[in-house]
């Protein structure tokens, strides 16, 4: 890396921006990775890839509890238990996201968060367009026995 | 073609207002985001992965819209509250999770070449995924066998078509996984294998994050519905 250096630039500092390049990617693992791709196999790195899966693991555990919690617990008002349990299940999918698959911005991983967030637009739109066009069918259906009664 | 940093060179600001000057000499690994042709093969092969991916997850998600349209939907039959057993949720869930963890660490024992430890690691994979579909076809035979069927209720038909699909979705990783194994053992380490190996943990992983869509909405939500 140190043999192309820019000329422009104070070698020092070139350094520098050369390693933080994967860090300010926006990345919790800090490296530019493809999802679920197994990083680069350096000395001494093991310890650390095994605890970002377990740190992962641990969390994932803790929201499938709570998850299993929030179902009866007396803590939240009732009507939003559901609520609290799909934001549970949102939380719990980026957990995966990011320390399972590995999912980050930077360079060549961009392409990929793009593709998710356009998946994720799809879902929604898929998800609550149809639970919300069927609900306000069901509310606005006029009930079966009068449609009966009003045939001749 | 001349060298990658005098090509770059020419683009470049002697200001430095932009931020080339982050990637000089760092061409080769940033291609498919930068200046220098098209992306190595494993970019592209797990791009291409992930799109696939994202269909699967569009499909399933119609499954989840129509599960959610037609819970309600029981022709008098029993509901979510009288027929999931969410201590069977719990240990599905648990054993999903774990293969999914189990499935990382072979990820990073590929990554290491170590081939004793991918077999452990894969074998345990797939043992837990095993465990999860006998669970799964445990809960599906007591449903059938106490008269709540796919036949039963458009709120049965949309829970076994989701579920089933899921399930048939980890079967396939099942083989898959075998599959890796033995190719992983026989052919080592090669790159065309560990792009394989590469799309195979997306998929696992992926599935895991559908089945806690499932969980959540399925069951948990399923049986707090009235």
């Amino acid at each position: 890396m140190s043999s192309t250096q820019d000329p422009h630039i104070d070698p020092a500092i070139s350094q520098q921006l050369l390693r933080s390049r994967g860090a300010d990617a926006g990345s919790v693992v800090g490296e530019d990775r493809l999802p679920g791709e197994p990083p680069e196999a350096t000395p001494g790195a093991l310890g650390a890839e095994i605890r970002v899966y377990v740190y992962g693991l641990l969390l994932a555990i803790a929201l499938t509890v709570a998850a299993f919690w929030a179902l009866h617990t007396p803590l939240i008002y009732g009507p939003g238990i559901m609520m609290a349990i799909v934001a549970l299940a949102v939380a719990q999918m980026g957990i995966h996201l990011v320390y399972f698959l590995h999912l980050t911005t930077a360079p060549d991983n961009i392409n990929n968060a793009l593709a998710l967030a356009f998946g994720v637009l799809m879902v929604g739109l898929i998800v609550f367009g149809s639970v919300w066009v069927m609900a306000h069918l069901n509310h606005n259906m006029m009930p079966t026995q009068q449609l009966l009664q009003m045939q001749p | 073609m001349s060298s990658p940093s005098s090509a770059l060179r020419a683009g470049s600001d002697p200001y430095h207002l932009g931020h080339h000057n982050e990637w000089i000499g760092t061409e080769p690994e940033y291609t498919g985001a930068r200046s220098g042709g098209p992306a190595p093969k494993r970019i592209v092969v797990g791009y291409g992965f992930w799109i696939f991916i994202l269909s699967d997850v569009i499909m399933f998600s119609v499954l989840f819209a129509s599960y959610a349209v037609l819970a309600g939907n029981r022709a008098g039959g029993l509901g979510p509250r009288d027929l999931f057993d969410l201590r069977d949720t719990a240990a599905e869930t648990a054993l999903l999770l774990l293969s999914s963890f189990m499935c990382g660490m072979a990820s990073l024992a590929v990554a290491w070449r170590n081939q004793l430890w991918t077999q452990i690691t894969l074998f345990i994979t797939g043992l837990l995924g095993a465990g999860f579909l006998a669970l799964e076809a445990r809960e599906f035979t007591h449903l059938v066998s106490i008269g709540a069927g796919p036949t039963r209720s458009a709120f049965l038909s949309a829970f076994f078509t989701l579920v089933g699909c899921h399930g048939i979705h980890v079967t396939v990783g099942l083989l898959w996984l075998g599959t890796m194994m033995a190719q992983l053992l026989t052919k080592g380490f090669r790159e065309n294998i560990r792009h394989r190996f590469l799309c195979f943990t997306l998929f696992w992983h992926a599935l895991d994050i559908i089945w806690v869509g499932i969980f959540s909405l399925v069951y948990l939500i399923g049986t707090i519905l009235p």
